[in-house]
């Protein structure tokens, strides 16, 4: 998939066939009728879409919370329950997207790898699914250590042998467990400001999109120089949570 | 809600809210702007969870059900809750407590069978007897079949949970129109009529289990922001306490060994409850039970012995509520109300605790038995269409466990997080391993654990018919969906060549359609029946009782005041309903009935007057022989009818 942002996602409009409403004929909006209220049939569409929302990470999650509520109003199985067959599906297939589509976009990181998945962008080198599966089956997960890490990651891993060394041997070393302690401390600490990282790639994005609709279409290298960034933040991000939790795993023990 | 005026559709057949509990069961419905429970024949709102086989096989529910709990034990069973969706595998310590029998020719896999007497019953079944036993409570008080209702579950419960509930519903002949949360049910009725926004906790402590859920109010839309619990954990278990330390005793000071005498046992299990209730709010309890032999068992417990001997019970609470907190990302100091439900929250103790935890004084306005039944009775009314009262009122409710798939070594990958508001969905993408190969296996799980063999196994689903193509070609698309109920569908497409892939279920515990089918004949067409028969029965009764009142009114002093005229027009009316009574068509009566109760309203009032100026002669009410007159309610008589 090397297509661009904007071919695949956006604010696109319901195909011809689709705007009009099933029941009362009337123009429809995307997952109601505004005329009669009925609920319409299921456009396959993104997340952004299903909104109303440009493809852009800096989001109003206060004025998402609204719509999701505006339209579980709408799109509910509870209040479609005395409705036909055919429009309690509705009801269910909208209303189930439209949880989903909430539970991504309101999360700042769901949100972020939900369009990077759009963009094409595989992120599973690092993810939880790939670790966790490492991990139980034993096999040995390529982690690729952030350049930035490596000194401390090395010198953390020494310190964590030796702990369960001393684990082994019964032996007690606090002043071991304080420097982990910090380490830890540390590490928590730049797990926070990368988020604060994510968010400059997200306006750096989201101007792309704007100069996009504005007439100034961004070129694929342009975009592609952005995600990648991205994808970056995320991958140290992870491989720091997985790197806390192994410290936490060593110290609990 | 639509620019418009909301039209509020006519209620021509009443949907119920059923609370079925462990311990006690409710039927509740909306009449007009309030919740309100529905008694049973003998006049009382619980329904005790009782079942068993009178000496003909036929079943009896409730109070009668539960004497014979001590007398023929062998025949009856109680908190069937306990084994609804679960396989004979992990039911092993709730065998050591509960005097469960299982059915001898049980096989491997087969959903587990109770025996009752001569009898074998599955889970959904008996629980399908208790809740026919509530349908016939709400036709009697509707006049009429009830056909719909809304079912609440523990939270906590899992999907085979869910769905044996639901089938116990379809066997009851009740069409199950949604399962709802405990807690969530309970907020409801709370929320009713109390509309402001903040963030709510329950806590539910049941007589099997326990559910923490903590809800974000908002504009009417009650918003489950996450649930936790223990769908075995309630006063059950303080009961076995109390149960194994009796019999300890006896054995101890009395050589006596009753651990295997069942009568003996349920005679100590009544005992230990009673006094439990007691403790909630007596400083000590004396118990004082007979034995068989004639020996008694005699023994004080006081609060402060009591409080020691729950704490390792209640402490499992704690647990869930801390990680419901967690996952909600919440502090204490952020949730603004704590309500209480479920009979085990009367424990001044669990109170105690859950002040501590939430750091408030909890709420306790409601009766902790009948909130959950009526909430079930406010979301009841919201889907047959909402009322005034319910305007605007929606619950948008969470599953409580993480949904995954078994990947290559045994690994769950989770597909749906838990605490996903639902409806909620998820798609996978399957390919095959082997050229020309027709069917992938799917193996679905619930659970939090990382490994396969840690979590619930729900189902495996066998993807068929894949159309032969070279192996790693085939794209199957799997939807997976958790509906409101939180029960997952499964559906899937293969979409090289678009074709919609079958897919074969087999539930890892739990009935199969076809089962549950014949289960719904057997009894359902014996319901109609009933149903009839009961109408029946009932109008004879009704028709006895207005005859005979009206032989009483006769010899009143108010029969001298009707006119020549009217007299005449009661006995022809008299003399219809007789007549309609001696045959079996029960509109004739129910006709007459009305005619009679119409034809007699003047001698009713008349009746009445003379009462009142009687009474102020100096006579008592007592004197005065007023009668049933025509105008005493009476749209509930009692009636036999098993």
């Amino acid at each position: 998939m090397t297509k661009s942002a904007l071919t695949t996602i956006g604010a696109k409009p319901l195909p011809e066939d689709t705007h009009s409403c099933w029941s009362c004929g009337s123009m429809r909006a995307a997952h109601f009728c505004g005329s009669c209220g009925k609920v319409q049939p299921p456009a396959p569409v993104d997340y952004f879409t299903f909104f109303g929302l440009p493809p852009k990470l800096n989001l109003d999650v206060a004025a998402l919370e609204r719509d999701f509520y505006e339209l579980s109003r709408r799109l509910h199985p509870d209040l479609n329950a005395t409705a036909g067959s055919k429009e309690q599906q509705w009801s269910l297939e909208q209303s189930s997207m439209l949880n989903d589509a909430y539970r991504t976009l309101r999360d700042p990181i769901k949100r972020t790898e939900y369009l990077l998945h759009l963009e094409g962008v595989a992120l599973e080198e690092q993810s939880k699914t790939a670790t966790e599966q490492a991990r139980a089956t034993g096999a040995i997960k390529k982690q690729i250590v952030p350049p930035d890490l490596l000194e401390e990651v090395f010198e953390l891993n020494m310190e964590l042998e030796e702990l369960r060394k001393n684990r082994k041997t019964g032996e007690e070393d606090p002043a071991l467990v304080a420097e982990i302690g910090k380490q830890k401390v540390l590490l928590e600490t730049k797990y926070e400001a990368l988020l604060e990282e994510l968010k400059t790639h997200w306006t750096d994005w989201d101007s792309l999109i704007d100069r996009s609709q504005a007439g100034r279409a961004a070129s694929v290298e342009e975009l592609a120089k952005v995600t990648s960034k991205m994808v970056d933040v995320l991958n140290r991000r992870n491989y720091i949570r997985n790197l806390v939790r192994d410290v936490n795993a060593a110290l609990e023990k | 809600m639509l620019g418009k005026v909301k039209n509020f559709p006519m209620a021509t057949d009443h949907i119920v809210g059923i609370d079925l509990g462990t311990t006690n069961s409710l039927v509740a419905f909306m009449q007009g702007e309030t919740p309100v429970v529905i008694p049973g024949d003998d006049g009382l709102n619980l329904l005790p969870s009782v079942v068993a086989l009178d000496g003909n096989s036929q079943p009896i529910i409730g109070n009668a059900a539960r004497n014979a709990l001590i007398e023929t034990p062998e025949r009856a069973v109680y908190s069937i809750k306990r084994l609804m969706g679960r396989g004979v595998e992990d039911i092993q310590d709730e065998l050591q407590l509960f005097p469960f029998r299982l059915a001898e020719d049980l096989q491997p896999g087969e959903v587990l069978r109770i025996k009752l007497g001569e009898k074998t019953f599955t889970p959904p079944e008996i629980s399908a007897l208790i809740l026919r036993q509530l349908k016939r409570s709400a036709e009697r008080f509707f006049g009429g079949p009830v056909t719909k209702a809304v079912i609440t579950v523990p939270a906590y419960f899992n999907d085979a949970q869910r769905q044996a509930t639901k089938d116990a519903g379809r066997i009851a002949g009740l069409e199950v129109l949604r399962l709802v949360n405990e807690p969530t049910a309970a907020s409801l009725a709370y929320g009713l009529d109390k509309k402001q926004n903040g963030i709510v906790a329950v806590y539910d402590l049941g007589g099997g289990t326990f559910d923490i859920s903590i809800l974000k109010l908002h504009d009417g839309i009650f918003e489950v922001t996450a649930t936790n619990g223990d769908t075995h954990l309630g006063g059950d278990d303080i009961d076995n306490l109390l149960i194994t330390i009796a019999l300890d005793d006896i054995r101890g000071d009395l050589g006596l060994d009753l651990h295997r005498n069942a009568e003996a046992v349920q005679a100590i299990r009544k005992a230990v409850i009673e006094a439990k209730i007691a403790l909630s709010s007596q400083p000590s309890v004396k118990l004082d039970i007979e034995l068989p032999g004639g020996k008694r068992y005699q023994r004080e417990i006081t609060r402060q012995q009591f409080e020691q001997l729950i704490q390792p019970v209640i402490d499992r609470t704690v647990g869930p509520c801390k990680q419901a907190m967690k996952d909600a990302g919440l502090k204490p100091e952020q949730i603004d109300e704590v309500v209480l439900v479920g009979g085990s929250t009367r424990i001044p103790k669990v109170r105690a605790l859950v002040k501590e935890l939430f750091r408030r004084e909890p709420h306790t306005d409601l009766n902790p038995d009948e909130v959950v039944a009526l909430g079930a009775a406010v979301q009841a009314n919201i889907l047959g269409g909402g009322s005034p009262a319910t305007e605007n009122m929606l619950l948008l409710d969470v599953t409580p466990l993480s949904l995954g798939i078994e990947v290559a070594g045994g690994v769950t990958d989770k597909i749906i997080l838990r605490n996903s508001t639902i409806p909620a969905s998820a798609t996978q993408f399957y390919t095959t391993q082997v050229d020309g190969q027709a069917n992938v296996a799917i193996h679905v799980l619930q659970g939090e654990r990382e490994l396969a063999e840690d979590c619930r196994s729900l189902a495996r689903f066998d993807l068929k018919g894949i159309p032969p193509m070279a192996a790693g070609i085939p794209r199957v698309e799997v939807k997976f969906l958790i509906d409101a109920n939180g029960i997952l569908h499964v559906s899937a497409r293969e979409q090289r060549s678009g074709k919609e892939a079958e897919i074969q279920v087999q539930p890892s515990y739990g009935l199969t359609d076809e089962q549950v089918e014949s289960m719904i004949l057997d009894s359902f067409d014996n319901a109609e029946e009933d149903f009839r028969r009961r109408q029946l029965v009932e109008a004879r009764n009704e028709a006895a009782t207005i005859l005979s009142a009206l032989e009483k009114g006769k010899k009143s002093p108010a029969w001298g005041q009707l006119t020549t005229d009217e007299k005449k027009q009661i006995a022809k009316m008299e003399k219809a309903l007789a007549a309609a009574n001696a045959e079996d068509d029960y509109a004739a009566i129910r006709k007459a009935i009305d005619a009679l109760n119409q034809g007699t309203m003047r001698l009713a009032e008349l009746m009445m007057d003379t009462a009142v100026s009687t009474a102020l002669k100096g006579k008592t009410m007592d004197e005065t022989d007023l009668g049933e007159g025509p105008t005493a309610p009476h749209p509930m008589a009692k009636a036999e009818f098993e």
